[in-house]
């Protein structure tokens, strides 16, 4: 059974056409990324799935329930999932420990808050006032309030802006986890490499519509497409682009006396291809 | 698997986080609960007059503070801080999780209970040991001091989640919410002497709650005698109590429908 199963759904608000007949199935354990520019209907669409905004027609159905539900129902189904939003801007005066403890308490089969904690690499902040902590380790204190009711599909919007290099790589180790766990995850994010690195499957929107769902190795002819080699000649810097990379860094190198300079042999990156995929779009 | 916590059991614990994160803000503790007392001090110092056989001014103004912060703690302190919730994305968040309204609302009314009780303890000891306020003797006072209470507190908090909705932003819901605030203590009765108002004004007030509580309070801290200097020549105890009920019916069925978790 999929996790998620959307089919025709549609949204417009006033005269916009947010939203024009997407159909979208995610299945169980699997990291799903959901790319386009601003506008382009990814927030409405995941705010539908998660609860937060009514469809004009289509049908939706997370773990089997229709998230336009209201009533006990729902508070039932939202025990069953977690919603990492972007970072609130209150005062912050309640510590770490406290705030996901408490949250803790909404759910029937929490984590520990000690275990969460420490899972997203806050357990020095633990006992500080929010307030105190860096807009990186606010993130992690939503990813924590998001995952602390255990949930078995998670939405996570944008995880990432604003962190370091390093704290990005410790944050898709924990979502990897989350994953190997059996966690099925709905990502947005602007960071392709973000998508790369951590989705199962993409799906490129644009104008309200899915343009296309591939694995990341395979979106818009990636790993058919040519590859570019690069090299250093006559202090020159040549490139020529091939289907057989191979056949000719084989054939150049009895021209050069040992290593070719400079060498690269490059595809495109999945940005690359994303943004060619959304510019064809917007002719 | 465990069954999900009831709404009661989490709208206890939202109001036990919500009085921990009020007493961590300092500065407004000390104003929401020092600002009646200096009210006393100033209104105590400069109308020294009595205005009947045994009631100072303090003793009128008394009644109208407690009343007053009943709307202040409730009402306006809502009103104000869950649009500011709402812009910083705390009230969404809380609605991605299976915590019901219901207990949202709970929390709130706990929060507002306290921090009243704690504000009408202090104005009434400041009250009694600075300007010599005479405590009610009578238990059927006592009574009638404790259901306005229990009765004020709930209709002001229903009301200041209903209000929470008019106001666009969380800058702006004070320049909306506090002239609503002010005029009605005006209107009421709380700054000046119900009585000696423009009649249309007193019209007006009996529209709205606060006239009804702080001529309850004074029906609670003045002598009985003093009932028939009020516009109906009686302390309209019932009529008290069926107006105040019908506000808090009203602001729950009104808090219930307008409640925003988000600003769009």
């Amino acid at each position: 059974m999929n996790v998620i199963e959307v089919t025709g759904l549609r949204k417009s608000y006033a005269s916009l056409e947010a939203v024009r007949g997407i159909d979208l199935s995610i299945t169980k354990g699997e990291i799903f990324s959901l790319l386009g520019p601003n506008g382009a209907g990814k927030t409405t669409t995941v705010e539908i799935l998660e609860g937060f905004r009514t469809r004009d027609s289509g049908e939706v159905k997370v773990l089997d329930f229709d998230p336009a539900t209201q009533g006990h129902a729902s508070r039932e189904w939202r025990n069953r999932i977690g919603i990492v939003l972007q970072s609130t801007s209150d005062a912050g005066d309640l510590t770490v420990y406290e705030t996901i403890s408490h949250f803790a308490g909404y759910y029937s089969n929490p984590r520990k808050a000690d275990e969460v904690i420490q899972a997203v690499g806050l357990e020095e902040k633990s006992k500080e006032l929010i307030r105190s902590l860096s807009g990186g380790q606010r993130r992690r204190l939503d990813v924590a309030l998001g995952i602390v009711g255990n949930p078995e599909l998670l939405f996570l919007d944008e995880p990432t802006t604003g962190f370091d290099p390093e704290a990005r790589r410790a944050f898709w180790s924990l979502i990897n986890n989350l994953r190997n766990d059996g966690t099925t995850i709905l990502l947005t994010t602007h960071y392709l490499d973000e998508a790369e690195a951590l989705a199962d499957r993409v799906a490129v929107i644009n104008h309200g519509q899915i343009i296309e769902v591939s694995t990341p190795e395979q979106l818009g002819g990636r790993s058919s497409s040519m590859a570019t080699v690069t090299w250093r000649e006559n202090g020159e810097l040549k490139s020529m682009e091939t289907q057989n990379p191979t056949a000719l860094v084989s054939s150049m190198s009895p021209q050069f006396a040992g290593e070719i300079p400079e060498l690269s042999i490059t595809r495109p990156s999945l940005e690359d291809i994303y943004l060619k995929m959304i510019g064809h779009a917007n002719e | 698997m465990n069954k999900i916590p009831s709404a009661l059991n989490l709208g206890l614990r939202r109001g036990a986080l919500e009085i921990r994160q009020f007493t961590r803000q300092r500065e407004s503790v000390v104003f929401t609960l020092l600002f009646p007392l200096i009210l006393l001090a100033i209104f105590g110092s400069v109308f020294k007059d009595t205005i009947a056989p045994g009631v100072t001014f303090s003793q009128y103004f008394v009644a109208g503070m407690v009343a007053s912060g009943l709307v202040n703690s409730g009402f306006q302190q809502l009103a104000i801080t869950i649009p500011m919730e709402r812009d910083y994305g705390s009230l969404k968040r809380l609605r991605g999780t299976p915590m019901p309204v219901a207990s949202y609302f709970i929390g709130k009314a706990l929060l507002v209970f306290v921090s009243m009780i704690l504000q009408v303890v202090l104005l009434l000891a400041g009250g009694y040991f600075f300007f010599g306020l005479n405590m009610p003797t009578d238990v059927s006072k006592w009574f009638t001091f404790t259901w306005l209470i229990i009765l004020g507190t709930a209709s002001s908090t229903v009301l200041g989640i209903a209000f929470s909705s008019i106001p666009k932003s969380g800058r702006g819901a004070s320049a909306v919410v506090s002239p609503v605030v002010i005029v009605l203590q005006f209107f009421s009765g709380v700054f000046f002497i119900f009585t000696q108002l423009p009649s249309w004004m007193q019209q007006v007030a009996a529209i709205f709650p606060l006239k009804w509580l702080t001529q309850g309070m004074r029906s609670v801290f003045l002598p009985n005698t003093f009932a028939t200097h009020e516009v109906a020549k009686s302390w309209e105890t019932g009529r008290t109590f069926i107006i105040l009920l019908a506000w808090l019916i009203a602001g729950v069925l009104i808090a219930a429908r307008t409640f925003k978790w988000d600003r769009n």
